[in-house]
């Protein structure tokens, strides 16, 4: 007879919400036994690839497929002519719009599809790609979205009314023939008269660049039709599975029963693999033209130059206050460059996402948003990469224009901040903006971080420095960079949240195993950030069986519930509550169980850690393991047999983690080389599932959004071309380049979440960038620099110093 | 990213090497670590028929220091050259640089006579090799000759090698007095935005000789004399330093990229040579 164990030993046992369990996935990914896209090799399969533009903007005049064709082993060579009588040449996009598959025509960034070559081998597609001949009519380039909305040169003819007209938009009327929308938030009127009326205001230009999400395991699929039973299996990386399930069937008409999506692992997608290709499309026609499965899987150059870009966001602000610093307006108007088609990933009713979430951290009582979408010649999409919808951007806007306001001020950026956060009792907070932040306590996390940093040493020490740079001592200047980030995640209420139509709930089926164990499968798909592990410790608590106990499974359509996906941060906000929520269902009726084998009312039974005991004699119980094997092995009146259960959660409201977090940074004024000798990150995202799992996401977010602010870039000479097409060029950094992170955290739950769990994978980038930007910027304070953009590469740095005069 | 097809060929002496090189021109060329000319080959950059793999080629690598003199394999890795004691004794700016090629990953497999000549004006041994006043060993069908490392660079990957010529070794006399190699990068494994080498010696406090070499600043590498020449006879003061710089960017011709406009490349030319400089009096 084991001795029995105390209440604290039954709950380690658990492996529940708040210990570190170490992430199940590990032992899979670390042995390269994980099953990726690429790894999926079904019998006789067969290999696409792409022809691409070379042109930004160009006329299709012919392609000839004659000599491609005629290459041993090419068994297709696609075109939108082909495509065309099945109505796929053109494919819906997330955003309302529409893109073409293969140019049907004309080609709008470089990159761009214009053939899908169908081979034996992938060698022998990349082949017969050299030997399919496009003819070319180069159009002018507009890579510039100001230059872009004065143009005479249409981008879009297919948008185009009779006789010149701009019909309306998916969002809207259309000011121009390359404009896409205008989105519109706050008081307009009320805020230019606060404006007007203001001591001091402060205006600045804040152009966020483009960039991209760059995953490990760039985008792919394999594409399966089963000609006898009609069943169409796509196996591909797929941020969310169900959604292109149900596009899928809306876009080829195949009924969504005999459609089976699959996302296998998935290396990593900070929303680069949320929306669809044509590399999905082609693949699918493809399989259905031969009955035979087609694989396609970009490589790098593509990934970079035509799968979903991020940001590229010219914002301009005005910002407002008395003369102590209250705030008291924020305005905005956002140019946003969408690139050739308008394929963002926002809510419907969101085209520029949650950029409305700009009035930050901030009690701002007036405030206005307006949002231009632009056409160009650039590659589409205008992802959230970590991060929800547009929200680095509206942290990165908030958090210049605060430290702008500051400079302005002549005040110290830090108690500028502090003067202006919204108060712990505010909460729930109405914003000016629209939004109902749930909770927070951010003049405890700002102190907490100034303290564990020594902000007034820091500052004390970089007087010093800037005394002895102006003295030719040293060449070297210190920044110290500051960041309250408020982010908005976990879309989202079904009201107001829906993609495409579908609405944004999230789900979790659950299974109990007659001997004690368990699987639950949820409408997520996990990417690296865990949800085997942190998904099991949920549930764990919940119902009282072993996190080692239950299988997490996602990915697969055929068995999982329906749900929208992994991105925004929404799988512990959304399908964690769903599955918090299925727990207790399973607890309910484990409860009857329990009661009815103790002989005792319902009532008269009380949940405790694994078991449920009776009140107030705590020596009669009944384990989970036991009511398991009860609910499916014993007849009990009135109780069906088994013990299962699902739940579809509609989130009340949105979460709202935030986070206060300090860079000290030395720059070499004459090289441009930074230098980050303290990195202190402090998250506030409610409870804490997995503390070691929450490190680990701080860290690579951190580490993203370096990237980010200090160097990498999507960039375009004047024709449109890439010019960051390599690694080589685009920055990823390495360990060597990281610093070492320091990480803290308060905790303040959601009050509306089953859990009060806010969501954290994304918090460091939103909440990064600006502040390792910040950190630049406030190196050059003393010397007269407002706002200088990123990214803060080597050269961008000295050109900036250089301005200032500083090289002499 | 997908490269075209070759023909793999992998001979075990010079002669296998050679005999395929005379019969396909052209349309041959030698593998040795594969981390220049197999990205090239992937992004269908360079077209090779037929792929010479010098992996089993004897007597193709190695470290040999005789006296005053260094004699490197063709074959030699970058790795091999850090972890070499020899070699950091005879010249430890071949160290010092090596450490700052690529990654740990990449110097593994990249050899030294890959990366001379490779001629791509990126690669940080060319303009080692000048500056050390190196000379390079060539076997062709019509025997070995010897060409000096700073006559062997024409443009951006031409050389004075004849399309069927191996480079069997590199040689250089063991360097004396204090050294620098000084580069400038984005990342690791990234290749120079500005990178100086610089060796020179000292005597009773005057620089008696100075020899300075420049790294993806032109479409080759550029060996300064008269950066060299305005450090001989000086303290290596200020002045002196200026001085070097300036000859040191009549002589340089950089090109904007995405590392930065042709002001900046200047400017850190600058930087990294004055800082080099500094270094290499330091060891003096
Ligand atoms: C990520 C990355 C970063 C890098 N960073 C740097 C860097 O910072 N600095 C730097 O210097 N290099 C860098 N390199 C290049 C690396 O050092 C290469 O290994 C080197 O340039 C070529 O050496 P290799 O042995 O790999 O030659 P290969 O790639 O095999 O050959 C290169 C060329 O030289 C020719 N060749 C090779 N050996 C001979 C020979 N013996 N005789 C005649 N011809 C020959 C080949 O035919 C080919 O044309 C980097 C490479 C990568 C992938």
């Amino acid at each position: 007879m084991n001795k029995e164990l105390t209440r604290e030993e039954r709950t380690d046992a658990l492996g529940g919400m708040g210990c570190k369990r170490k992430r199940v996935e590990d032992a899979r990914f670390t042995q390269g036994k994980g099953n990726y896209v690429d790894d999926i090799k079904l019998p006789g399969m067969l290999h696409g690839d792409f022809v691409r533009s070379p042109y930004a903007h160009a006329k299709v005049v012919s392609i000839n497929t004659d000599a491609a064709m005629a290459l041993d082993g090419v068994v297709a060579v696609l075109t939108a002519a082909d495509l065309a009588p099945l109505g796929l040449h053109w494919m819906p996009t997330l955003a309302g719009d529409k893109q073409m598959v293969l140019a049907d025509g004309k080609v709008l960034f470089q990159g761009q599809e214009v053939a899908y070559v169908v081979a034996k081998d992938r060698y022998i597609a990349a082949d017969a790609v050299e030997l399919v001949e496009v003819e070319y009519e180069e159009l002018p380039v507009l890579t510039d979205p100001f230059a872009a909305m004065e143009s005479d040169v249409v981008l879009r003819e297919d948008l185009m009314g009779e006789g010149g007209a701009l019909p309306d938009g998916a969002h809207g009327p259309r000011k121009h023939h390359n404009h896409i929308f205008t989105w519109e938030v706050g008081e307009k009127e009320a805020t230019q008269q606060v404006l007007d009326e203001a001591d001091v205001v402060a205006e600045e230009m804040v152009y966020y660049h483009r960039t991209h999400p760059c995953p490990l395991e760039t985008c792919g699929c394999v594409a399966s039709m089963d000609k006898v039973n009609g069943k169409l299996t796509l196996h591909g990386t797929f941020q969310a599975p169900h959604a292109i399930r149900t596009v899928v069937s809306l876009i080829s008409g195949i009924e969504e029963h005999n459609i089976r999506v699959i996302s296998p692992d998935i290396g990593g997608g900070f929303g680069n693999k949320v929306g669809a290709y044509p590399g999905y499309v082609c693949s699918v026609v493809a399989s259905i033209v031969t009955g035979v499965p087609v694989k396609w899987v970009e490589d790098r150059m593509e990934n970079l130059m035509t799968t979903a870009f991020a940001r590229d966001y010219h914002m301009h602000g005005k910002i407002s206050a008395t003369k102590e610093g209250k705030i008291t307006g924020l305005w905005c108007h956002t140019t946003a460059d969408h690139g050739g088609f308008d394929a963002c990933a926002d809510p419907t009713k969101f085209p520029a996402g949650f950029m409305n979430i700009c009035t930050g951290s901030y009690d701002i009582p007036t405030a206005y948003l307006a949002v231009d979408g632009v056409y160009t010649n650039k590659a589409p999409g205008g992802v959230s990469y970590r991060c929800s919808f547009r929200v680095t951007e509206a942290a990165y806007f908030i958090e210049r224009m605060v430290e702008i306001l500051a400079i302005e001020l002549n005040m110290d950026a830090a108690e500028l901040r502090r003067i202006n956060f919204i108060k712990k009792d505010q909460f729930p907070y109405q914003s000016a903006l629209g939004w109902e932040y749930d909770s927070g306590d951010y003049h405890t996390a700002w102190d907490k971080a100034l303290k564990a940093v020594d902000y007034d040493g820091l500052r004390a020490e970089q007087a010093q420095r800037v005394e002895d740079f102006k003295a030719g001592k040293t060449r070297k200047l210190m920044g110290i960079g500051l960041t309250h980030f408020t982010e908005i995640v976990g879309a989202g209420p079904v009201k107001n949240c829906d993609i495409l139509g579908l609405g944004m709930f999230d789900s979790c089926e659950i299974r109990i195993h007659p001997t004690g164990s368990a699987i639950a499968r949820l409408g997520t798909i996990s990417q690296g950030q865990g949800h085997a592990t942190t998904f099991a410790q949920i549930l764990a608590t919940e119902i009282g069986l072993p996190a080692d106990s239950i299988t997490i499974e996602e990915g697969d359509t055929d068995t999982a519930p329906y749900g929208l996906g992994t991105y925004g941060s929404r799988s512990t906000p959304v399908a964690g509550a769903a599955t918090a929520m299925a727990g207790r269902k399973i607890r309910a009726k484990a409860q009857m169980i329990a009661a009815y084998l103790l002989e005792v009312h319902d009532d008269d039974v009380e949940f405790d850690v694994d078991r449920f005991v009776v009140k107030g004699a705590p020596e009669k119980f009944k384990t989970m393991k036991e009511i398991a094997f009860a609910a499916y092995n014993q007849a009990i009146p009135g109780i069906e047999p088994g013990l299962e259960a699902v739940s579809y959660y509609d989130p009340p409201n949105m979460t709202y983690p935030f986070g206060a977090y300090v860079c000290v940074m030395d720059i070499d004024v004459d090289t441009g080389v930074t230098d980050i000798r303290r990195f202190y990150a402090l998250d506030d995202c409610g409870t804490r599932i997995n503390p070691m799992i929450i490190e680990g996401q701080v860290h690579g977010g951190l580490t993203e959004a370096l990237a980010v602010a200090l160097g990498q870039e999507i960039a375009y000479d004047d024709m449109g071309n890439v010019k960051t097409g390599t690694l080589m060029d685009f920055f990823l950094p390495t360990a060597w380049e990281v610093p070492n992170y320091e990480t803290d955290h308060t905790v303040t739950p959601s009050p509306h979440h089953p859990i009060g769990a806010k969501g954290v994978g994304e918090s460091p980038h939103v909440g990064g960038v600006p502040c390792f930007s910040n950190a630049v910027n406030d190196a050059f304070r003393a010397f007269g620099l407002r706002h200088t953009h990123m990214p803060h590469d080597h050269w961008r740095i000295w050109k900036t110093a250089n301005e200032l005069g500083l090289h002499g | 990213m997908i490269p075209a097809a070759f023909e793999y060929h992998r001979p075990k002496d010079l002669e296998g090497v050679l005999s395929v090189l005379v019969e396909h021109g052209d349309d041959a060329r030698v593998l040795a670590g594969g981390h220049s000319l197999i990205p090239m080959m992937k992004l269908r950059m360079a077209d090779v028929e037929h792929l010479i793999d010098l992996q089993d080629v004897a007597g193709m690598s190695g470290i040999a220091v005789d006296g005053g003199s260094v004699r490197i394999g063709a074959m030699t890795t970058q790795n091999d050259i850090i972890t070499s004691d020899a070699l950091a004794g005879a010249a430890p700016i071949m160290h010092e640089a090596a450490l700052q090629i690529a990654d740990p990953q990449v110097r593994y497999m990249g050899t030294v006579g890959g990366n001379v000549a490779n001629g791509d004006p990126g690669n940080d041994m060319p303009g080692l090799m000048q500056c050390l006043d190196a000379t390079f060993t060539l076997v062709g069908p019509d025997g070995e000759r010897t060409v000096a490392a700073r006559e062997f660079y024409e443009a951006a990957y031409m050389t004075d090698r004849d399309d069927a010529e191996v480079l069997t070794a590199v040689s250089f006399a063991a360097q004396a007095g204090g050294y620098a190699y000084e580069k400038q990068k984005r990342k690791i494994g990234d290749y120079a935005t500005a990178a100086a080498a610089v060796l020179l010696t000292k005597e009773g406090g005057v620089c008696t000789s100075a020899s300075i070499a420049m790294t993806n600043l032109s479409d080759t590498p550029i060996w300064s004399e008269a950066a060299g020449a305005a450090l001989a006879g000086t303290s290596v003061d200020d002045a002196a330093i200026s001085a070097a710089v300036g000859a040191m960017l009549g002589d340089i011709d950089p090109t904007e990229d995405n590392r930065g406009p042709i002001e900046f490349k200047r400017h850190a030319a600058s930087v990294v040579l004055g800082r080099a400089i500094a270094r290499a009096w330091s060891r003096a």
